[in-house]
């Protein structure tokens, strides 16, 4: 089990959050079909370093993006969701 | 008897229904071995006689059922289990008895049962598969799972710690002294009943102070513990046994507790495993892991032969034959692979380049071995063969920790390389203790590598010659490792017939995963108290006492508990279902509604979010005005559907906006809420508060609804669609005139902590009017009438609004949640499910789930979503139904065929509408 540093509550087990999606599958709805399918659909999928948005549910609720290592499961960053850190 | 009694022997055990005497501190391998009891188990797939082989948790064979009903606790090792008076064993996979084994005739069939038999049986008719599959389940297996429930009660517990050091022999108590020395928090972790029990087989002395030693010394010692899982961020699951496997517990007590520890650092003095010998017949009865007797000698006082051979790849070897000789056993010879000049100088027949080919025996044990001397074969008349392959350093919690592996190759074994996490490994888990490899000359077919799912030497043969070259591959197809000891011992030997095969070093032929748990853990550790009531919250209604105490049936939904139907005494369920709902239609109904989703938004840009996520207008809802609206995911299919509702200024609500959602959908709705309001606009200024629990909602609903509100209330209900506060039995209420019915209804929602008086009066006030309480089933047969959708029900996750005719409704400035999905040209093609009614054309009911075909054997176009009944009038079947081109579709008659129900109705396709299609029942 992750221990996963929360912007607003610190280190926290992974059983406090919820994986939600990688970060370029957040989808702007102006985005027209053409741009927005491809994101739900045929992300990236990287292996190795992504940004993943993760929800403290069981915690302060909030919203936060990591930047996770799928292979080695290191977590380097973690931000608080915000207008800078939408794609 | 293998140990002369000594009056000690103060335990009383049974083993197949036969009462045996143990002294304290015996496994239970020990005290079988001590009775003389050497035959313990019949193999899982050729029922080969099996014995005891090993000493610790690696033991392959002795599994054994320990305790008796509920408590019983199968496939335990008898290695570990440590012997309480009164403990109750049972072998397993024999019948009629563990020395009379029917399944044993398949022993001869074992040509017939290779490598991916299992596989095989797949091709063939599939009758044949029927029949072997029930033979195979049968015969082939460990011990039953008990089939009462388990009586006793199962902890967990979290922990912090600086440092976990995992095992408790000399490096391990070293390890924890020191850090302990270093002011750290220290927990050190054994699976054992004793520390330093290798040194006690290796007979040094002053082994028993280390206990005492770590308690001076502030260390948290856990006996029999084992440290099962190494995961992410050094967090370790440790299994504690309270209570030895099928011991009952003192009163009020736990039997385990499961630790979650994060830790700071982790030390791994896991000591390492030796590797048994493949030659034939290496799993008799007799034929044993050479530190395993020593263990037996040295700690138990266990002699389990009298003249022994030894056949070893090292110098280990030679410490068991001094402990057997200092016992008074004869040494016959030991076999040594390497050649001569190595090994240590001692006083024994030892013979070089030597390496067994073949046991011989039966059941209850060897009468010796025949070994490859020099150039020629040679026989050994024995009663014991003890065996040393080499040492595997114990890495399995170093690799579930993402750790690499080194190959050794003086030590035939890996040891722990690089490590990820924050720790490292110490002791006999580290070292390479030189080894020969090990040759194997006898015949494949006997000669087992993966002793407990019967693998054998021919089985990788056979694997090779069918083309399956990567040991993950040879490991699925075979079974190897795949049995509940992991394949502790059989790694290596494995891999490295595997290399030979291939040409290819050992550590190229590949290795595969350790995966937690290290040993098996039980299910109930694994539950903890939620293996009762505790883990199943109940989410119970604000007014369920008044509801209960008016008679409701109620029906478990979700985590929650509503009223099916209120029934009358004597009467069914569906006849109640009926009445409530023709009291509804006739004259006025009351029903909880409290478990909808219902979010109170506000601020001055609380409209621009709404229209975000509902596909509906909203914006140009007036004060005091509430619309029906559909939520869809980002892909255009509905998610959710709900109301809307713009609140007047003024009155305890005072402004803002109420959203309700489904009841199932609730849940699902806050997070997306979440989502929109902190991801997607996190600069919106509007909040979202979760008020679902925060009221209780009544729903008032029939042709007297409106003017039976208005006389609680004392002033006039508000219009369809809505919404004022107002007071009833002096309690602030909200209502709104929403209707699901198809009647003049209204919802009446509350503060949940206020709620009774309120119900109180509308309940007195809905009896005294000639009305009734309903529950869901009536809620369901009026809203099929009035083809109202259900979310999972007409919506199924592949439905858009336009299939249930809901296009119309849809925002035409778009930009809300779902918009872009929805363009996609498939979504608009032929061919569509979409919702439609269907009626039945002989007066008759229709199965639920049914498929619609043109006849009986055609291919289903459709299927019916939710099946009801004309609620006045003849009362024959209606219902909802998702179709190919629908919509188009009306006046053609079907068949609505259910297979598994039996039943077949003819229908006709109508609008998804029954009652007042003008609306007129509810419009003011």
């Amino acid at each position: 089990m992750y221990r996963i540093p929360c912007p607003h509550c610190g280190p926290r087990a992974q059983a406090e959050f919820t994986y939600e999606r990688s970060a370029e599958a957040i989808i702007d709805p102006a985005l027209p079909a053409g741009e927005a399918m491809p994101r739900l659909y045929t992300r990236t999928n990287p292996m190795g370093v992504d940004d993943e948005l993760w929800r403290h549910t069981y915690g302060c609720r909030a919203w936060v993006v990591l930047t996770r290592d799928r292979v080695t499961h290191v977590i380097s960053a973690s931000r608080a969701i915000g207008p800078e850190v939408l794609p | 008897m293998m140990r002369t009694p000594d009056g000690t022997e103060t335990l009383t055990f049974h083993f197949d229904g036969k009462a045996y005497r143990a002294r304290p501190g015996d496994t239970l391998a020990a005290a079988l071995l001590a009775n003389g009891i050497t035959l313990v188990g019949r193999s899982f797939k050729y029922h080969r006689p099996r014995g005891i082989m090993a000493a610790g948790v690696e033991e392959p064979n002795a599994l054994v059922t320990v305790g008796e009903g509920g408590r019983a606790e199968p496939n335990t090792r008898a290695t570990d289990v440590f012997v309480y008076d009164g403990l109750v064993a049972q072998s397993q996979n024999r019948w009629p008895s563990l020395a009379w084994d029917v399944g044993a005739l398949l022993g001869p069939l074992a040509p017939a049962l290779p490598a991916g038999f299992y596989y095989k049986t797949f091709f063939g008719p599939a009758k044949r598969w029927m029949i072997y599959e029930a033979l195979i389940r049968r015969a082939a297996g460990l011990g039953p799972a008990p089939q009462q429930r388990d009586p006793d009660k199962f902890a967990q517990r979290g922990a912090f710690a600086d440092v976990v050091v995992v095992g408790g022999g000399p490096a391990g108590v070293e390890a924890a002294l020191a850090a302990a020395g270093r002011g750290e928090r220290v927990m050190l972790v054994e699976q054992d009943a004793i520390l330093n029990a290798s040194l006690l087989r290796d007979g040094h002395h002053g082994a028993g102070d280390a206990l005492a030693q770590l308690h001076d010394a502030g260390v948290q010692v856990l006996l029999r513990t084992t440290a099962a899982g190494y995961w992410d961020d050094n967090f370790l699951t440790l299994a504690e046994r309270l209570v030895e496997p099928g011991q009952v517990p003192p009163a009020h007590g736990f039997v385990q507790r499961l630790w979650h520890v994060r830790a700071g650092r982790v030390v791994m003095a896991t000591g390492a495993l030796e590797r048994p010998l493949a030659f034939a017949n290496n799993d008799r009865p007799g034929v044993m892991l050479s530190q395993a007797v020593r263990t037996y000698v040295r700690r138990f006082g266990v002699v389990p032969g009298r003249r022994v051979v030894i056949a070893t790849t090292g110098d280990d070897a030679y410490c068991t034959a001094q402990a057997l000789a200092d016992a008074g056993a004869g040494i016959v010879a030991i076999l040594d692979a390497r050649p001569a000049g190595q090994g240590p100088a001692c006083a024994f027949p030892v013979h070089h380049d030597a390496h067994p080919v073949s046991a011989s025996g039966g059941k209850h044990g060897v009468t010796g071995l025949t070994a490859q001397v020099g150039g020629a074969q040679r026989h050994f008349a024995a009663d014991l063969v003890a065996m040393s392959g080499g040492f595997s350093p114990v890495v399995h919690l170093h690799m579930q920790a993402g750790g690499t592996l080194r190959w050794d190759e003086g030590a035939q074994a890996f040891l722990p390389d690089q490590l990820r996490q924050t720790g490292e490994s110490i002791g006999a888990a580290t070292q390479a203790v030189p080894s020969a490899p090990a040759l194997s000359l006898g015949k494949p077919k006997t000669s087992f590598v993966d002793q407990q799912n019967d693998v054998s030497l021919a089985d990788i043969d056979i694997a090779w010659q069918e083309g399956y070259r990567s040991v993950e591959h040879l490991k699925r197809y075979t079974t190897l490792g795949m049995a509940t000891d992991q394949g502790k011992t059989s790694g290596v030997p494995a891999l490295m017939r595997l290399a030979s095969k291939r040409g290819v070093p050992v550590p190229q032929a590949g290795l595969t995963t350790f995966r937690p748990p290290y040993t098996p853990v039980t299910m109930g550790a694994l539950a903890g108290l939620a293996a009762h009531d505790a883990g199943v919250h109940e989410r119970r209604l604000p007014l369920h006492a008044a509801l209960d105490a008016a008679g409701a049936h109620w029906q478990p939904l979700g985590a929650w508990k509503r009223p099916r139907a209120f029934p009358k005494a004597g009467e069914s369920l569906a006849d109640s279902a009926l009445r409530e709902a023709r009291t509804v239609r006739e004259a006025v109904g009351l029903c909880d509604v409290s478990t909808l989703g219902k979010f109170m938004v506000r601020g001055p840009e609380a409209a621009a979010l709404l229209e975000l996520v509902c596909a509906t207008r909203v914006g140009s809802l007036k004060a005091g005005r509430g619309r029906y609206t559909v939520m869809l995911r980002e892909d255009g299919m509905v998610s959710d559907d709900g109301t809307v509702w713009h609140l007047p200024d003024g009155g305890w609500t005072d402004g803002g906006w109420l959203l309700t959602s489904s009841t199932g959908g609730a849940d699902r709705m806050a997070t997306w809420l979440s989502y929109a309001r902190q991801v997607l606009r996190p600069q919106v200024r509007a909040s979202v508060v979760n008020v679902q629990e925060h009221f209780a909602g009544l729903a008032l609903a029939g042709p007297r609804a409106s003017a039976l509100l208005a006389s609680l209330i004392g002033e006039p209900a508000p219009r369809h669609m809505g919404c004022a506060p107002a007071t009833i039995a002096g309690v602030p209420v909200l209502v709104l005139g929403a209707s699901y019915s198809g009647e003049r209804a209204f919802e009446v929602h509350v503060e949940a902590t206020r709620a009774a008086p309120v119900f109180a009066a509308l309940h007195e006030a809905v009896m005294a009017a000639g009305g009734c309480l309903y529950g869901l089933d009536a809620m369901d047969l009026l809203r099929i009438e009035k083809g109202h959708v259900v979310i999972g029900t007409e919506a199924d996750g592949r439905t858009t609004p336009h299939d249930l005719g809901l296009g119309g409704m849809l925002n035409p400035a778009g930009g809300f949640i779902g918009a872009a999905g929805l363009t996609r040209p498939a979504l608009h093609e032929r061919g569509r499910l979409q919702l439609v009614g269907i009626e039945a054309t002989d007066g008759g009911l229709i199965a639920e789930g049914s498929m619609l075909v043109a006849k009986t054997g055609a291919p289903p176009q459709g299927h019916v979503t939710a099946a009801g009944r004309r609620v006045l009038g003849d009362g024959s079947g209606v219902a909802l139904a998702l179709l190919a081109d629908g919509m188009t579709r009306h006046g053609e008659t079907l068949l609505a065929h259910s297979p598994t129900r039996g039943q077949t109705a003819p229908v006709r396709v109508t609008a998804p509408l029954f009652h007042d299609p003008e609306g007129a029942r509810y419009r003011d």
